[in-house]
């Protein structure tokens, strides 16, 4: 059994290199190229703008799990941020605990105010920690909270409104809604929350000063790594059966119902891997920024996320990460040189994407290869 | 002597108050091909609708095999053993041939299940000899959306043939096709009926009889006439709705 | 609570709920009737509120003398501003997009960007108000309620909005024009074999939409001062009371912003108005799920 399984395996293997194109080649090999460029970046690059690149790396993340829900399974989700702003505010209350315990200057301040509170709590004359904060004094509960809490949340919030068949449309609305509730939360809660300000001023993790030679370099690598994970489990997804039942469930949701398939439990399942991978770039995030922020929860960063994944191509892992960087960079320019402009740059930029190249910057390098592809392929 | 498969008892609907079905009783036996024709509106398509769950009856049953349709959704109703195929040819156009056929292979329909499949080789040959009864093993390769309309069709029965049902439910499987195209149907239906139970809703009086055994004449949502061919193009009641008011 | 306070609360909230309810209205009718998802809405909104101030402006310039009317004129301004607007972009862009109902999402979030910055650019990034007209100032107050007052201006707008939701209904239900807005949206193919010249009424149907968000913006400088980020605000909620309206119904429209804009009102006692609105948010989400169609949604067959 397991033999004729494997030889067939083989086989099956083998037609499938023979009928490749030279753009499923440069497919292959693109995530080989961007490892390797990432990894070289340390060395061409001052320590601040290699900061500047990880930062836009944490956005990766959430555009790959938009390419996942948007462009495989037609979910349009405009509210990324929500689960971006778990990972990062559960790894700042984590960091902020652990400075508060350990840090010298924090223990002075404790003594001063009688209490060891993380600072804005204390300006909020917040007396004690609130019950939920306590389990962030342990890693071992916040790692696995970070995964598991955003999986959840998303499962359950698309489970159950698609297994109601709520539209497309309704979902990216209420998701919209679902983020704006979130920032406001955060902002109107200042005392357990840090308020608009967010939670900041870490020192240490594990014992670790952020200040550390090689630090800021160290978590840089986590994130290429940990990132380029997050593309191969995507393409290991998009070319499984799921991913096909996917693409299905995207084009013809009612049939696949008569093929016997639960299309709410598949989009389930797509839109938590999306919130785990979006609840792991906000945890980079706040490792490498030093910052949980509500301005990266509510409405604009949540929209600002899809153009990510929409520039790079929205069916494209890897376009992704290069439309994260992409944007990213532009963002920083435009701060840096004619801030009022951004607003022009960034609004073009989503309209001209959908409107001349809905298929994103990968659909260049198929158009570009593509009377020779269609050539080659036959009657791929 | 052969049971019943599908026993359709007192079935209702009605939309803002106009009775598509109207107190409709209906049985199939086991193996056997069943056309149910009638005028437009006469409510045909929406008995198959509510059959494979797509529409919820106001009332009556719906037994298959002795399980209570009406109370279960649309995937659990495909996975007991009722396929469906649609008026309008409904395939994954964005996949191609081989992928439509394996989606519809019917085992591993959970999400981890479906996320760690392997293409065994007994899909694979499943797969191969299905193509080949619905005249596509030359288009394995091909995207759905690239076939013609005809070809669509047969690659919705090739769907049905991968799930293996029980009971097949064909909503004008020849609409759309040239006279070849509607014999090699014809013959394929003939051929995969064996061994199933298949109801076909259809116009086209030639096609039917190249493959009725018994007619079902549905009218205003109710039954007009039952019979074989023959007996069926005789009633006067029959002749009366075609021909005229 | 006493009972002119009570009163006071409630027709604080009847007022803000027109600014909803106006806007809501050409939601309904752009989203509602013809499924575009427009998130420039609420800088259309704004567009209004602006144009109202820039009217404002010129008649205290140039017509000193006459600016006790300056905001009938502004109203008027507004909605011709906003219907030529929307019926530019929806020749320009919306018609191409009609098929893609997300990507409509993402192209009008880039408009509503850039709109956001040229009213920066246009009017500065500080919020700006408009003087109250003289014959809309002061306040109404019923001698059957000792202690409650009703400024003018609130009872004007609610006024206002009731009669454009009139004039909508009639226009939408008791004209030819009406009737071919609702023959276009039901059936396109058939409404074209008619003679029906359906790309001019998608037209036609998206700027009356938008000029309706123009005068929600004209309405919405008699409540608050305007900002470049106003419309942004206003956006989220305004699709959440359609939505939870029942897309379809223009009554649910109304009756779904008037519950919404008083529950708005009603929360703001007990806690901040953004908390409140964050609630009222998830109230209505939580309500959606139990009635995905809306409140007011009709059962049809699909």
């Amino acid at each position: 059994m397991s033999n004729g399984a494997s030889a067939v395996d083989g086989t099956g293997a083998r037609s499938a290199e023979a009928r490749r194109t030279p753009v499923e080649w440069l497919r292959l090999l693109g995530l080989p190229i961007l490892g390797l460029l990432l990894v070289l970046m340390p060395l061409l690059l001052s320590e601040f703008r290699l900061n500047l690149l990880a930062k836009y790396l944490c956005f990766a993340f959430p555009a790959i799990g938009i390419v996942l829900i948007w462009g495989y399974g037609g979910i349009l989700s405009l509210g990324q941020g929500i689960f971006f702003g778990l990972g990062s505010y559960m790894m700042a209350m984590y960091l902020k605990l652990e400075s508060t315990t350990s840090d010298s200057s924090a223990q002075a301040l404790s003594e001063f105010f009688g209490s060891n509170l993380p600072d804005f709590m204390v300006w909020n004359s917040v007396d004690a920690l609130p019950w939920w904060w306590e389990p962030f004094h342990s890693f071992w509960f916040t790692l696995p909270a970070m995964i598991v809490l955003p999986a959840f949340i998303a499962f359950v919030l698309a489970y159950f409104n698609f297994r109601k068949r709520v539209g497309g449309v309704y979902f990216s609305i209420i998701t919209l809604a679902l983020a704006a509730i979130m920032s406001i939360v955060i902002i109107g809660r200042q005392g357990v929350t840090g308020g608009v300000n967010g939670i900041t001023d870490f020192k240490t993790f594990f014992g670790i000063s952020f200040e550390a030679q090689g630090v800021r370099t160290g978590l840089y690598f986590v994130t290429v790594a940990l990132l380029l994970i997050a593309v191969v489990v995507g393409s290991f997804i998009v070319r499984s059966r799921l991913g096909k039942i996917l693409v299905a469930i995207r084009d013809r949701e009612d049939r696949v119902r008569f093929s016997g398939y639960d299309p709410a439990m598949f989009k389930g399942f797509i839109f938590a891997v999306a919130a785990v991978l979006s609840s792991i770039g906000g945890a980079m995030f706040t490792l490498q920024v030093g910052l949980a922020s509500p301005s990266l929860v509510g409405i604009v960063p949540s929209i600002e996320m899809v153009i990510y994944a929409a520039v790079g191509g929205r069916l494209s892992l890897i376009g992704a990460v290069y439309g994260a960087i992409l944007v990213g960079a532009g963002k920083t320019f435009f701060s840096e040189n004619f801030v009022e402009y951004w607003l022009y740059f960034i609004g073009g930029l989503f309209m001209l994407v959908v409107i001349f190249l809905p298929e994103g910057l990968a659909s260049l390098l198929d158009r570009f290869k593509g009377h020779k592809s269609t050539r080659a392929g036959g009657p791929q | 002597m052969s049971g019943l498969i599908l026993s359709v008892e007192g079935l209702t609907v009605s939309f803002d108050g106009f009775k598509a079905v109207d107190d409709l009783n209906f049985y199939v036996e086991e193996e056997e091909l069943r056309v149910v024709i009638g005028p437009n509106g006469a409510g045909k398509t929406t008995l198959l609708d509510m059959i494979c769950g797509k529409t919820k009856p106001s009332s009556g049953s719906i037994r298959f095999k002795n399980r209570q349709l009406t109370s279960m959704i649309e995937y659990q109703i495909t996975r007991a053993g009722v396929g469906r195929k649609f008026q309008n040819p409904s395939v994954y156009e964005d996949l191609t041939v081989r992928e439509n056929l394996e989606i519809s292979y019917p085992k591993k329909r959970n999400v981890f299940g479906s996320l760690f499949f392997r293409r065994a080789p007994e899909i694979v040959d499943k797969i191969e000899g299905v193509a080949r009864q619905i005249y596509l093993d030359e288009q394995l390769g091909t995207k759905a959306g690239l076939l013609s309309h005809g070809q669509k069709q047969w690659l919705e029965i090739g769907m049905l043939l991968m799930q293996d049902p029980e009971l097949m439910l064909l909503d004008e499987p020849v609409a759309g096709m040239s006279a070849r195209e509607r014999e090699q149907t014809a013959e394929l239906l003939k051929r995969i009926a064996r061994g199933r139970s298949m109801v076909v809703i259809e116009h086209d009086m030639a096609f039917v009889k190249m493959i009725a055994q018994k007619v079902t004449v549905l009218h205003q949502g109710k039954l007009l006439a039952e019979g074989t061919m023959e007996q069926v193009q005789a009633d006067e009641r029959v002749i009366d709705v075609y021909l005229g008011h | 609570m006493t009972f002119d306070i009570f009163l006071m609360q409630a027709f604080n909230g009847l007022s803000l709920s027109t600014i909803l309810v106006l806007m809501a209205l050409g939601l309904a009718i752009v989203f509602g009737l013809m499924g575009v998802i427009n998130m420039a809405h609420g800088e259309l909104m704004a567009m209004g509120a602006y144009t109202t101030y820039a009217t404002a402006l010129l008649f205290e310039k140039f017509m000193p003398g006459l600016k006790d009317v300056y905001f009938l004129v502004g109203i008027v301004l507004a909605f011709a501003v906003t219907f030529a607007f929307g019926f530019a972009l929806e020749r320009s862009l919306i018609r191409f997009l009609y098929k893609r109902p997300l990507d409509t999402m993402l192209a009008t979030w880039g408009l509503s960007l850039i709109l956001q910055q040229v009213f920066r650019h246009g009017f500065g990034p500080k919020e700006v108000g408009v003087p109250t007209v003289s014959w809309l100032q002061g306040a109404w107050a019923p001698t059957a309620v000792p202690g409650a007052s009703f400024p003018l201006s609130r009872i004007f707008i609610i006024a206002l909005a009731l009669l454009v939701s009139f004039g909508v209904y009639l226009l939408l239900f008791r004209t030819r024009w009406g009737l071919r807005i609702r023959a276009v949206t039901q059936n396109r193919g058939m409404a074209g074999a008619a003679g029906i010249n359906t790309e001019r009424v998608d037209a036609l149907t998206f700027a009356l939409g938008c000029g309706l968000a123009g005068i929600a913006g004209s309405s919405f400088t008699m409540l608050a001062s305007t900002g470049p980020v106003t419309g942004q605000q206003y956006v989220v909620d305004t699709f959440i009371v359609v939505v939870f309206g029942g897309v379809e119904s223009l009554l649910g429209t109304l009756l779904s912003a008037t519950i919404i804009g008083e529950l708005q009102s009603t929360f703001e006692f007990l806690m901040t108005g953004s908390m409140a609105k964050a609630s009222i948010l998830l109230l209505v989400i939580v309500a959606l799920y139990f009635r995905p169609n809306g409140l007011f949604a009709t059962k049809v067959r699909r």
